[in-house]
């Protein structure tokens, strides 16, 4: 009996200073690890000239304009916004299937001496929402959503909607 | 036998009056005896319930269910993927509980368990990690980042098969569980770094549609197919487990039975 309640007592020991030691590494190393940083971060401690690094938020509505390089590679300009503050982002090359206005997206590389940020690659961040096309394009008609203005709204709004084709239009 | 003088020391209070190696081997074989027959009764049952939950989870969710407005039919990837990194959270939470019994109340089942767990676990992990990589592809545009939410599941599986390794690298099947078993401890603390890191920080990873406070971000028709496929994967992952274990169970039986025979035939008294 005694053992036992020893060996439960060393365990739980063991396992609280291993918890401390884990959160506490965690919290030194929080901005080490960050995937990307969002435009309000990278304004206020902006990153030196030479270092890459991430920038993510979702991708303005109305700002991306497509061109195709002297080269015949396609490029785009887009605006990189988080809210409060937006990143002009200059891209060649081709963009990943989701990308789109209103959509969250994650571009590696630097910020120019103009403030705008030259990328080297462009990945779509998909949101937690799972919706059928059915119920998107409702919500749409009904003008609850516009996808290009950003997130979807509540999900107890839409995630037991019926899903008919036919449906009530405009609500 | 250096194995059974090892194993003598770290025994339980009650090995004090013990006749010989074969009556020990009787002993303790009685529990598991009793679990033999328990879930010998138990099998069919769950064989049967994980087909038919899973075949009927996976024709709702691969056929049945609509695609997605946005990701279009790759989104029944997701049928697969969510529950195995459901599992291979889950099954590790299993596996450090089972390691809890081992080193505390010295449960030779839970050894056995966990033994036999950790190379379901990792296959259920790589499955998971196989199955996001080829969803990121098409919509994220790369097959990997590291990412917090990508790494951590990353080291997730190496614990699984650090674990499947480290238990069998041992001489002494005992000396193995209990490394073993504090390996799985240690490593419990990267479950909630798992399960937290899209809400601690920022990943190319979705934040959970599921497990939220809020209401599911997930369309009922794609989220019942979900629970469905998880309820079918998991039943299948427990009726695996247990074949294995009860595997194991009868092995040792053999095993012993025959070191009990070859004894009596040498004429040591058993």
């Amino acid at each position: 009996m005694t053992r036992k309640k020893r060996r439960l007592m060393v365990l739980l020991l063991a396992g609280l200073g291993l918890g401390t030691a884990t959160a506490l590494t965690l919290t030194a190393f929080q901005d080490n690890l960050v995937f990307f940083l969002s435009p309000s971060d990278a304004m206020a401690n902006r990153p030196p000239a030479d270092r890459a690094f991430r920038l993510g938020g979702l991708v303005e509505s109305g700002s991306i304009e497509r061109t195709t390089g002297s080269d015949g590679r396609p490029s785009a300009t887009f605006r990189v916004t988080d809210g409060p503050t937006s990143i002009s982002v200059t891209y060649s090359g081709v963009l990943p299937d989701l990308f789109r206005e209103g959509q969250g997206v994650v571009t590696l590389g630097r910020l120019l001496p103009d403030g705008s940020f030259r990328a080297t690659e462009v990945l779509a961040r998909h949101d937690e929402t799972y919706m059928p096309p059915e119920v998107a394009d409702a919500l749409r008609r009904a003008g609850h959503w516009n996808p290009a203005q950003g997130a979807a709204p509540p999900a107890e709004t839409w995630n037991t909607a019926p899903r008919q084709r036919e449906g009530r239009s405009g609500g | 036998m250096g194995g059974v003088d090892g194993r003598l020391t770290t025994g339980t209070g009650a090995t004090a009056a013990r006749p010989n190696p074969g009556g020990r081997s009787l002993h303790r074989f009685a529990n598991p005896g009793r679990f033999l027959r328990a879930t010998g009764r138990l099998m069919p049952l769950l064989w049967g319930a994980a087909l038919i939950v899973l075949g009927a989870g996976l024709l709702w969710g691969l056929v049945l269910s609509p695609a997605d407005w946005q990701q279009g039919e790759t989104v029944r990837i997701m049928y697969v993927h969510v529950p195995m990194a459901w599992l291979a959270m889950g099954g590790y939470t299993g596996l450090a509980i089972l390691s809890v019994m081992s080193l505390i109340w010295r449960h030779p089942l839970a050894d056995l368990t966990a033994r036999e767990l950790s190379p379901v676990g990792a296959a259920v992990t790589a499955l998971c990690l196989a199955t996001g990589s080829l969803w990121g592809k098409p919509m994220w545009g790369t097959w990997w980042v590291w990412d917090a939410r990508l790494t951590s599941v990353l080291v997730l599986f190496f614990l699984w098969l650090g674990h499947a390794a480290l238990v069998r690298a041992f001489d002494d099947p005992e000396r193995g569980a209990r490394t073993g078993a504090i390996l799985a401890l240690v490593g419990i603390v990267n479950v909630p770094i798992v399960k937290f890191s899209v809400d601690w920080w920022n990943t190319l990873h979705q934040p959970a549609s599921v497990t939220r406070l809020n209401a599911p971000g997930m369309h009922v028709d794609i989220l019942y197919p979900l629970l469905a496929c998880a309820l079918g994967f998991s039943l299948l992952f427990a009726a695996v487990v247990l074949a294995r274990t009860r595997a194991a169970v009868m092995e040792r039986r053999v095993r012993a039975l025959q070191l009990a025979r070859a004894r009596r035939e040498e004429g040591v008294p058993a």
